[in-house]
């Protein structure tokens, strides 16, 4: 057939498109609940470390100016 | 079928075809077995035959991409802000600009920080990369690339080199040394060489290896001594934007995101891609995982951001408000993952509160598009990047 080249590209092109999807539809998945429970578990654990979050005061950052600066 | 992607080399006798060479340890219904890596293709191919036609073959692709559909549907029990519903709304915020990096003469496309949470590298269009110390503004290193649109830059781990790459379609190791008056660029060693714009790149646990996206549509993962080709990944269909290294110690996988609209992540060892997202209406500018390491947000032209977890395998959340109608061009989590800064185009940084879903603050201060947005490695302050020529740190 004339169009036998392209039919075989595209062919290979649609074999590794299928075998890709075979592997995507075989892994183990669990329950939105179950993934949202622990994303919450981790931020409430971790967000007294967080200095972003809670905020820190300004003689502990490096970034803040310290409030009064004494000139000598 | 196998069920893992974990390979590992060893050399003996095959167990299918009792060849001796090169064997993958592979795990077949659960049995590890050792294959020759001719037998492990020909078992993935199993029911791929020569006979099989383009029209039997769409028509398996789609039915199992339905049945991927199904199946993540069955899992989406509840929403991720629904769960959230009865934790504390996130107090008032007071973020502000604390130091402000002038210097560059061209906008700034990307930033880094350095594990000593204080010192940043920067690259720009002008061709410039700069090496500053955040907390006294002191411009420490200046590098000229050879090129204009340096669009990546990173810090080594060790403090001791960074990389950076763009339009030159490379990515340069430079070693930082104390001396001052010593030229940086003469010492630079091109690690990686891409068909194409290299659009980020990252050192993975250590100093000697460097992962690298292209605008060819590949990502890479490269030796930085021998400047060899450990492991290229192909999968996306269009230019890949952006990528993260996962966050844990023995973290051997990444993710990608590009301008197919696509989010894919690999694993490092074998080069296979072994998830992939697409609900994302635009191009994928950035990824970040989540601290834990189980999610990752990714930032886009469509205005929104969006979060995927990576055990239930799908989208649990998407970060947007009808009056944002700017693209997102970059995005980071805060130490503990509950605030998102995302850099829009319209110049400002949104927070986020990631669990509830709702934008908690604004940060103004930008006069041009904001780039990068990274906050620093102990969570103290955020570094952003943009157009208007600056770097700002927000703490």
């Amino acid at each position: 057939m004339s169009n036998n080249s392209v039919n075989s590209s595209s062919l290979v092109i649609a074999q590794k498109a299928v075998k890709q999807l075979r592997l995507e539809a075989s892994v183990r998945r669990i329950k939105v609940s179950q993934a949202a429970a622990d994303l919450k578990t981790f931020c409430l654990q971790n967000a007294h470390k967080d200095p972003l979050l809670m905020g820190v005061p300004s003689s502990d950052n490096p970034f803040r100016p310290p409030k009064s600066c004494v000139l000598i | 079928m196998c069920d893992q992607t974990f390979m590992a080399i060893t050399f003996g006798p095959c167990d299918n075809c009792s060849t001796t060479s090169p064997l993958m340890n592979i795990y077949i219904k659960n049995e590890p077995t050792n294959y020759c890596s001719f037998c492990v293709e020909m078992m993935a191919c199993q029911g791929l035959l020569k006979g099989e036609t383009l029209a039997s073959l769409k028509n398996e692709s789609e039915s199992l991409k339905k049945k991927l559909e199904e199946e993540r549907a069955k899992l989406h029990d509840v929403e991720l802000h629904q769960v959230a519903e009865k934790i504390e709304v996130v107090s008032a915020l007071s973020i502000k600009t604390r130091r402000v990096l002038k210097g560059h003469g061209n906008k700034v496309l990307c930033m880094d920080w350095c594990k000593d949470k204080r010192r940043l590298v920067s690259s720009s269009q002008d061709g410039k990369v700069i090496v500053w110390d955040g907390f006294t503004l002191n411009k420490e290193h200046a590098v000229p690339m050879p090129c204009t649109w340096v669009m990546a830059c990173a810090y080594a781990p060790s403090g001791c080199a960074i990389a950076c790459g763009g339009l030159d379609n490379k990515c340069s190791v430079y070693p930082l040394s104390l001396d001052k008056n010593e030229n940086l660029a003469a010492k630079k060693k091109s690690v990686a060489m891409h068909t194409n714009y290299l659009s980020g790149c990252t050192f993975t646990n250590s100093d000697m290896q460097i992962l690298t996206s292209s605008g060819d549509g590949t990502c890479a993962l490269w030796d930085v001594e021998s400047g060899q080709l450990l492991q290229s990944f192909h999968g996306h269909t269009a230019d890949v934007l952006s990528l993260d290294l996962a966050p844990s110690e023995t973290g051997n996988t990444f993710v990608s995101g590009g301008c197919d609209k696509k989010a894919n992540v690999w694993d490092m060892r074998s080069g296979q891609n072994v998830q992939s997202f697409e609900t994302h209406e635009s191009d994928i500018n950035c990824v970040k995982y989540y601290p834990s390491g189980d999610a990752f947000a990714s930032a886009s032209d469509d205005a929104t951001c969006r979060l995927y977890d990576l055990r239930a395998d799908r989208e649990v959340a998407v970060y947007q408000k009808d009056s944002i109608i700017f693209g997102v061009s970059s995005l980071d989590f805060s130490l503990s993952g509950r605030l998102l800064f995302g850099g829009y185009n319209d110049y400002t940084i949104n927070i986020w509160d990631v669990l509830k879903g709702n934008r908690v603050s604004m940060l103004f201060g930008h006069e041009n598009r904001v780039s990068t947005v990274k906050v620093s490695p102990d969570g103290t302050s955020v570094c952003s990047a943009s157009w208007d020529n600056t770097l700002r740190i927000w703490a």
